[in-house]
């Protein structure tokens, strides 16, 4: 095949190719371009109505507060960060162990599963109260808030998975006589593999979320306590600017996080899965 | 296969009455309509399931799994492994190691014309070299008696025509027992020793046609008056099983 730069092409091609080139650059422009517009809206209104800062600060107010209070915003952010990243360590671990689990007998997944169902449906806010009362180390409540939230689509993605094997590729196995670990080593587990990949993507964020309501509702204080509990502070304080910069800090480590295990998908499943691949013109 | 039958949970007869024999180094052509069975009969070949009724007996034993290849209609390979882990996995699951297998896996992929493919994932395979690789996997631990369900069902006639000639090469050189489920009348001819005509509901052989041409066959043989002829008897045989099946129907249906 010619390379498509020397090729000689016909006007429709070359104008799918430049649409092609607009789009790959208009997918990081655009939307930079729209908070650019956003912010300059906000600083405008904010300075042409008089508002307060404690109101409704500048944006420039926002990076400022970023900036002073970074020893505190950026020493919660890593609390924070710490019950996130392993909550969804747990998550991850509880999760497939679970799915494995069930994946080796029907009957323990048909007994246990409407439990896990039960577990995810009922709102962390409302169950909070009663770890609140059975465990004592606060790391250990968070964690435990985090891993709730965060277990579910794994769990689910990951059973889902092992149990979307093709028949006959189990039929082969059984030919040639593989133990069940066999089976779930070489078989199930890669199989499983994309839909758990798809479920790390929906934990990752629902871990942070977990983390962050955990410290609301627990209302965490002191040098320990997560970037929650400094909104809560600021709130209080009508510290707004540094209510709008822990708000920031949140968003940006949820991006973060989404970014990073959208990337490990990517990384893993380029080879042989279609949702890795590009999409064909 | 003496008297075999074969019921299915939700009623279905699949089978009933089915005689097989088969001899060392048969290739044997298992042709009918679809729903006839044909894929039931591999499957208790290879104890995949229980007859319902009646014996199978392979060399005086009981089928034995480890002495059988199969190869499904589909590639059935495993998307996330390279063609050598394909090939090899067979005997990976009995315990070979990959520094031991990969001299038995090389020359295999070798015979099947996929040595430079090695390394490459199924999806960066032609559908026609999915199925080689899959062949290669059936025959890596060379067993007695080759299981083939429509394998070649899903490619083009060009393909189906040279993995045809491929696969009576690999016959002759490795000298297993061939039973090889189609459809396709010119197929069957061409392949085998021994043509069965299945018919439907319940499925039970027909008929059999021997196939007296001799070996190797290639392009001569696809376009000799002989082979015309013998696809002529097989089409008959295939639409008196058909036009017998209809029959045995409409008196079901009549009471």
């Amino acid at each position: 095949m010619a390379d498509p730069a020397t090729a000689q092409i016909d006007a429709e091609e070359r104008q799918r190719l430049r649409a092609a080139r607009l789009e790959n650059v208009g997918k990081w422009l655009l939307p930079v371009a729209v908070m650019a517009l956003a912010l300059l809206i906000w600083d405008r209104i904010v300075v042409w109505n008089d508002i307060q800062p404690y109101i409704l600060p500048r944006p420039v107010d926002v990076c400022n507060a970023l900036i002073e209070d970074r020893a505190l915003l950026f020493a919660s952010l890593l609390t924070t960060l710490k019950i996130t990243g392993l909550g969804l360590l747990c998550a991850i671990v509880g999760g497939v162990g679970l799915a494995v689990l069930f994946a080796q007998s029907k009957w323990v997944e048909m007994s246990f599963y409407p439990y896990a169902i039960v577990l995810q449906v009922t709102p962390i806010v409302a169950i909070f109260p009663l770890i609140n009362i059975y465990v004592d180390n606060l790391t250990v409540k968070l964690l435990l808030c985090a891993w709730i939230v965060a277990f579910f689509p794994i769990l689910s993605n990951t059973t889902l998975g092992l149990n979307s094997v093709d028949r006959n590729l189990r039929d082969l196995f059984r030919l040639n006589g593989a133990t069940r670990w066999q089976e779930l080593r070489h078989l199930r587990l890669p199989a499983a593999m994309p839909y758990f990949l798809a479920g790390l993507k929906i934990a990752g964020g629902l871990a942070l979320i977990g983390a962050v309501v955990a410290e609301f509702v627990a209302g965490s204080g002191g040098q320990q306590s997560g970037l929650a509990a400094r909104i809560i502070e600021a709130g209080y304080r009508l510290n707004t600017p540094r209510l709008f910069a822990a708000l920031v800090l949140i968003s940006l480590t949820g991006i973060l996080i989404f970014m990073a295990t959208s990337w490990t998908s990517h990384l893993i499943l380029r080879r042989w899965h279609d949702s890795a691949l590009p999409a064909e013109r | 296969m003496r008297r075999v039958s074969k019921t299915f949970a939700n009623g279905v007869v699949a089978l009933d009455g089915f005689d097989l024999s088969l001899d060392d180094g048969d290739f044997l052509s298992l042709l009918g309509p679809s729903g006839s069975g044909k894929s039931t009969v591999l499957r208790l070949i290879a104890n995949l399931v229980q007859p319902t009724a009646g014996t199978l007996h392979w060399r005086g034993d009981n089928p034995l799994q480890a002495d059988v290849g199969y190869v499904f209609q589909e590639p059935t390979l495993l998307p996330w492994a390279s063609v050598f882990d394909n090939v090899w996995l067979p005997l990976r699951l009995r315990g070979v190691a990959r520094l031991d297998a990969a001299a038995a896996v090389d020359a295999m992929l070798e015979r099947v014309q996929l040595a430079a493919f090695r390394n490459a994932v199924p999806r960066e395979l032609s559908v026609g070299m999915k199925m080689r690789v899959s062949i290669a996997r059936a025959l890596i631990t060379k067993p007695r008696l080759l299981l083939m369900d429509e394998p070649f069902a899903a490619l083009d006639e060009i393909t189906r025509f040279r993995l045809n000639n491929d696969l009576l090469d690999l016959w002759r050189d490795e000298r297993f027992t061939a039973v090889f489920v189609t459809h396709s009348v010119f197929e069957s001819v061409f392949l085998s020793n021994r043509v069965a005509v299945m018919q439907t509901r319940p499925g039970r052989i027909h008929g059999e046609i021997a196939i007296d041409a001799p070996y190797p066959r290639g392009e001569p043989f696809r376009t000799s008056p002989h082979y015309i002829a013998l696809c002529r008897r097989a089409s008959d045989l295939l639409a008196a099983a058909t036009e017998a099946s209809g029959r045995r129907l409409r008196e079901a249906a009549n009471g």
